[in-house]
């Protein structure tokens, strides 16, 4: 046992390194280990853990992360909201939302005033703006933008002494050296026009774009569809005569009706009939300008294959310019030098004085000079990265919301003490978007406009408690819905007369479930007494469609089945994937099913559309996946949709909601709240769930941020000090063993 | 040699053809070019239109195996499988369903993976090696016994814990290397410290008793008795020949990994934000983009097959007795 006589018979320490025949100890080198890291230690101001470059530490930047990686940076095609948080901060839709005013108001961003609206007859008279829908053949919308305004610069506006575009057209070879758009070495700019906007309409239109919403768009613009089929034409010519798999087709010269250029700054949109929600869609990224010559640019060969493509480089007018794309790793975006400048908004809501949001009121906006977002797939680095300081504001995964959040005795959200003592700051917001779980109205056990079916739908609506749900799978974030309409949006209701008397009643001030005995006596009422099916004397046995199969699903699917079982329903759990489900529900041959909508815009078409007859999934592959359909209903819709927000549409939509909470064609489900952090240097964080543009409002003090940074990453090296003693102590026998054993001579 | 390996590159040809066409078959049991054209379409408003459109685009509207409308061999070429599977024998891996092109993406994604993996490979063998022959040295004693124990308990730990665990000791608790992330050039020496340190901690259990067992099955042969007989010192026996012989199982390890080294690790890369190769195909499967899948998988598949060939060939090198014919 060489090894156990070693431990005992200590000698002196080997050595182990010579330096000019002086033998050095391990102690000495221990030593010198020692004092070399805390030097090392004291000299440096920049935290070790620090992920960016200490050049950055005191730079007027903003830092946050994304776990998705954007597929497609083309306003005509990106209908995804991690693709436009960075989208809309580089093009420029004609309109936006305030950022302070609630309930969300649209107001103008490169247009000089909000949009001339005028409804004409099929005649082409002028109509009143009071005029009836059914008088009205078209509505123009007439938008003037700002002059003066500049594209960023890039590589599609360089030009040479002679104005002859400079990269175009591309000698061959000529992009040997170029991998990524800033290897190209010219750049230009030019101001925006009228035409960009037009053009851009053309590209929604266009098929080879995939823009999603073509179908809808071609339903009102005026020509949509016959310019979509010439270009598509065209297009497949253009194919056969040039080989090329992806040429550039010039949309300019193909004439769409609906899309005028009126002069340099003035253009028209015109829709068949009306459709008043069309204003919103004007607000959005794809209604953005984009230069002709853009487009041109990155359609010549070789760009593609060097991923130099409008999906991956936008050309905007916005605050910020996309400088480096590389969604494997981090996105950034540096400030637009071509940018106009604009003013903070000077008037909010009643208490965002107090709150400080008007702290910055009439101040030349942007405020940020960069922004780098980093690519954190995982949970715990985001969460843990954010504490570090390293990021300025985080949301709250499940896993870490415990240490962060904390509900008082009136249920109300509140940070922990280890939260607010790191100065970080809690926004909560109710998102305009709902998760619900649907009942297939074609069914022919739960479906169908029968009483029977009726009493069975509303026993269930009882039974599964969604507040119940909320608390368990969503840490208390969220509100049970009373409705398809979210609060913030026109139509919802507050208090006793916005509950759904059939699921709830109001006692004590408050909206309350309804007992299980209600449900109970409903389900006698449908022919259920105690969940069973008269037919056959059995458990009523129901369907539950779902695309959540993974064991992190478990509980939850369980907490369903325990929700049926309350009543004596059996529901057998049918779990696919996602396809499979989509197919279900477009085959319509679901049962009982969840899903969810986020709303595009904040108008409450956009929540009761989902339930619009028409909009049906099975037939009409529409967005109303429970097949919903009711005459009145329908009809009340189509009147809804175009009036104003007013009186007599809030009747109409009272009467809409009391239709659909009798029919309960869904369970009404919960619309989640927002909890976003930020930290103490982060300033304007009002949380704005329907505007993405909303980094130019932001504003940082990296001076606290860089001190604060320190003080919390200060490296701690006596651990690491103490395994490399240990690391010694434990090698040394083994090497005195060995020594030992090499030295023994043979007696 | 020559005509060894020449054997070996027409050998792999029906393997690739394999490969390819299990793959295909199993993306499209899962997947149908309409699920593809929704995923790439998004949720919201998409028409049938606009499905068909996109299928037709991409070539995804024709038959997937045989079309029966088509003549003569046509009824092979004029499908998806065809169309899609050929190129990539050219090592033309085209377009992804969402554009991109993925030849390039794998030129830019491997060099992150590559700076993990082969510092992990390396550290690990040394450390491994130098554990293992440690415990060899020290075989049927209390360091050995205590190191055997140690070696089981880090087998037993999940690769999931040795990362949050390292994260949360060496990022945040000591704040002594950034927790996640990424940079170019000298800058991502201080993000791949912590992977490193992991990678090779994690290894060392398994690592150490593979190496083991193998020195000590070389340790008991006569050779080695021969060679202490004849005064060698321990040192020289165990680094000149229990070394030296153990090699051809340690390179069976070794050089069969060394090209999936391009591949990456999924759960390293994704914890800790590296832009590598390892997330590249779970990202595609997720996202059903099956131009990206089929080329991994081939990808894969050729490195695979290179990696046998290079083993076979380390062995001329480690045992002169082996001849390739």
């Amino acid at each position: 046992m060489p090894a156990r006589r070693a431990w005992r018979n200590l000698p002196e320490y080997p050595t182990l390194i010579k330096k000019n025949g002086t033998p050095l100890k391990p102690e000495r080198l221990f030593t010198i280990a020692a004092v070399f890291l805390l030097l090392l230690v004291g000299c440096t101001d920049t935290p070790w853990n620090n992920p960016y470059p200490a050049s950055e530490a005191r730079s007027n930047t903003f830092y946050s992360s994304f776990s998705e990686r954007p597929k497609f940076l083309d306003p005509a095609r990106s209908y995804s909201s991690n693709e436009w948080a960075f989208l809309s901060q580089i093009y420029e839709p004609p309109l936006q939302y305030h950022f302070l005013k609630r309930p969300y108001e649209l107001v103008p961003l490169t247009a000089q005033a909000m949009p001339r609206v005028r409804h004409f007859d099929a005649k082409g008279n002028l109509l009143s703006p009071e005029a009836p829908a059914e008088r009205i053949a078209y509505t123009d919308y007439e938008v003037d933008i700002r002059p003066g305004i500049r594209y960023q610069p890039h590589p599609a506006f360089a030009k040479d002494a002679d104005g002859k575009s400079l990269y175009w057209p591309l000698p061959e070879g000529a992009l040997q050296d170029i991998h990524e758009l800033s290897d190209f070495r010219h750049s230009g700019s030019r101001e925006l026009t009228a035409a960009d906007y037009v053009y851009q309409v053309k590209r929604l239109a266009f098929v080879a774009n995939h823009s999603p919403i073509a179908g809808l768009m071609g339903d009102y613009i005026d020509g949509f569809g016959d310019f979509a089929r010439q270009t598509r034409e065209a297009y497949e010519q253009l194919k056969k005569q040039g080989g090329e798999e992806e040429p550039w087709l010039d949309l300019r010269p193909f004439d769409l009706p609906g899309a005028q250029v009126l002069d340099r700054y003035r253009y028209r949109i015109r829709l068949k009939g009306t459709y008043p929600q069309f204003i919103y869609w004007l607000s959005m990224n794809f209604f953005a300008p984009m230069p002709w010559e853009a487009e041109r640019f990155y359609h010549q060969p070789g760009m593609a294959a060097r991923n130099i493509t409008l999906h991956w480089y936008p050309v905007g007018t916005g605050p910020y310019l996309l400088s480096e794309n590389n969604p494997n790793l981090r996105m950034v975006l540096a400030r637009n030098p071509n940018f106009r400048g604009e003013a903070y908004p000077e008037e909010g809501e009643p208490g965002d004085r107090a709150a400080g949001f008007l702290a910055d009121a009439g101040r030349t906006m942007p405020f940020i000079d960069r922004a780098v977002y980093s690519l954190e797939k995982e949970d715990i680095p985001r969460w843990n990265k954010f504490l570090q300081g390293y990021y300025d504001n985080s949301g709250i995964a499940s896993d870490s919301f415990d240490q962060a959040v904390q509900f008082g005795s009136g249920g109300e959200a509140r940070l922990t003490e280890a939260m607010r003592a790191k100065g970080i700051q809690l926004n909560t917001a109710v998102a305009t978007s709902i998760y619900y779980t649907g009942f297939n109205m074609k069914d022919p056990v739960l479906g169908g406009d029968s009483e029977r079916a009726r009493l069975l739908r509303r026993a269930i609506a009882i039974a599964v408690d969604m507040e119940e749900y909320i608390s368990i799978f969503n840490n208390g974030r969220g509100l049970a819905a009373q409705g398809p309409l979210p609060p913030g949006i026109f139509g919802y209701r507050e208090g006793r007369e916005g509950i759904n008397p059939y699921v709830y009643e109001w006692r004590n001030g408050k909206a309350r479930r309804r007992p299980i005995d209600e449900a109970k006596a409903l389900l006698v009422a449908a022919g259920y007494p105690g969940g069973r099916d008269p037919k056959t004397g059995k458990p009523l046995i129901l369907n539950y469609d779902t695309a959540a199969s993974g064991p992190d699903s478990k509980a939850m699917l369980d907490w369903y089945r325990h929700q049926f079982a309350k009543l004596g329903i059996q529901l057998l759990i049918r779990a696919t994937d996602y396809n499979r489900f989509q197919e279900k529900m477009l085959k319509g041959t679901g049962q009982i099913f969840s899903w969810g909508w986020n709303a595009d815009y904040s108008d409450p078409e956009n929540f009761l559309f989902l339930l619009y007859g028409p909009n049906g999934k099975a037939e009409h592959h529409g967005e109303n996946a429970a097949n919903y359909h009711n005459p009145e209903y329908d009809a009340l819709f189509k009147q809804m949709k175009v009036l104003p927000n007013g009186d007599e549409r809030q009747a109409v939509i009272d009467r809409m909601l009391e239709i659909l909470r009798r029919d309960g064609p869904w369970i009404w489900g919960f619309f989640p709240k927002s909890f976003s952090l930020h930290h103490a240097w982060y300033f304007n964080g009002k949380p704005h769930l329907m505007a993405n543009n909303v980094l130019k409002y932001k504003r940082i003090d990296p001076v606290q941020r860089a001190a604060k940074r320190i003080e919390w990453n200060r490296p701690v090296v006596w651990p690491l000090l103490l395994i490399l003693a240990l690391l010694v102590l434990s090698v040394m026998p083994a090497w005195i063993a060995y020594r030992r054993r090499e030295q023994k001579v043979a007696r | 040699m020559i005509a060894y390996i020449i054997r070996r590159a027409l050998y792999a040809i029906p393997i690739l053809i394999g490969v390819n066409a299990l793959t295909f078959v199993l993306f499209f049991v899962v997947n149908s070019p309409d699920d593809m054209a929704r995923m790439h379409l998004g949720a919201k408003r998409v028409t049938p239109e606009a499905i068909q459109q996109w299928k037709h685009e991409r070539g995804y509207d024709k038959p997937l195996l045989i079309n029966h409308q088509a003549e003569g061999l046509d009824r092979l070429t004029d499908t998806i499988f065809f169309e899609k599977s050929l190129r990539l024998f050219q090592f033309r891996f085209g377009q992804s369903d969402s554009g991109r092109n993925i030849g390039y993406d794998i030129s830019q994604r491997m060099w992150p993976s590559l700076a993990i993996a082969v510092p992990t490979l390396l550290i690990g063998l040394l450390v491994n090696i130098s554990f293992a022959l440690l415990l060899a040295f020290f075989r049927a004693t209390y360091l050995d016994f205590w190191g055997v124990v140690l070696c089981v308990v880090m087998m037993s730990i999940s690769a999931l814990f040795y990362i949050i665990g390292g994260q949360y000791l060496v990022g945040k608790l000591l704040s002594l290397v950034p927790i996640s992330g990424y940079d170019t050039g000298l800058a991502a020496a201080k993000f791949l410290i912590l992977p490193i340190i992991i990678g090779v901690i994690g290894g060392i259990g398994s690592g150490t008793r593979w190496y083991r067992t193998l020195f000590l099955e070389e340790i008991n042969k006569d050779y080695v008795r021969s060679a202490r007989a004849k005064g060698l010192s321990e040192r020289y026996v165990l680094f000149r020949h229990v070394l030296q012989n153990a090699l051809i199982p340690i390179l069976t390890g070794v050089v069969v990994v060394l090209p999936l080294l391009f591949i990456g690790s999924l759960l390293t890369e994704s914890f800790f934000g590296i832009p590598g190769l390892g997330s590249y195909t779970i990202d595609a499967i997720n996202r059903q983009d099956f131009a990206i899948v089929r080329a991994m998988v081939f990808l894969g598949a050729v490195l695979y097959i290179l990696g046998l060939v290079l083993t076979d060939i380390s062995y001329t090198i480690a045992d002169p007795r082996v001849r390739l014919g």
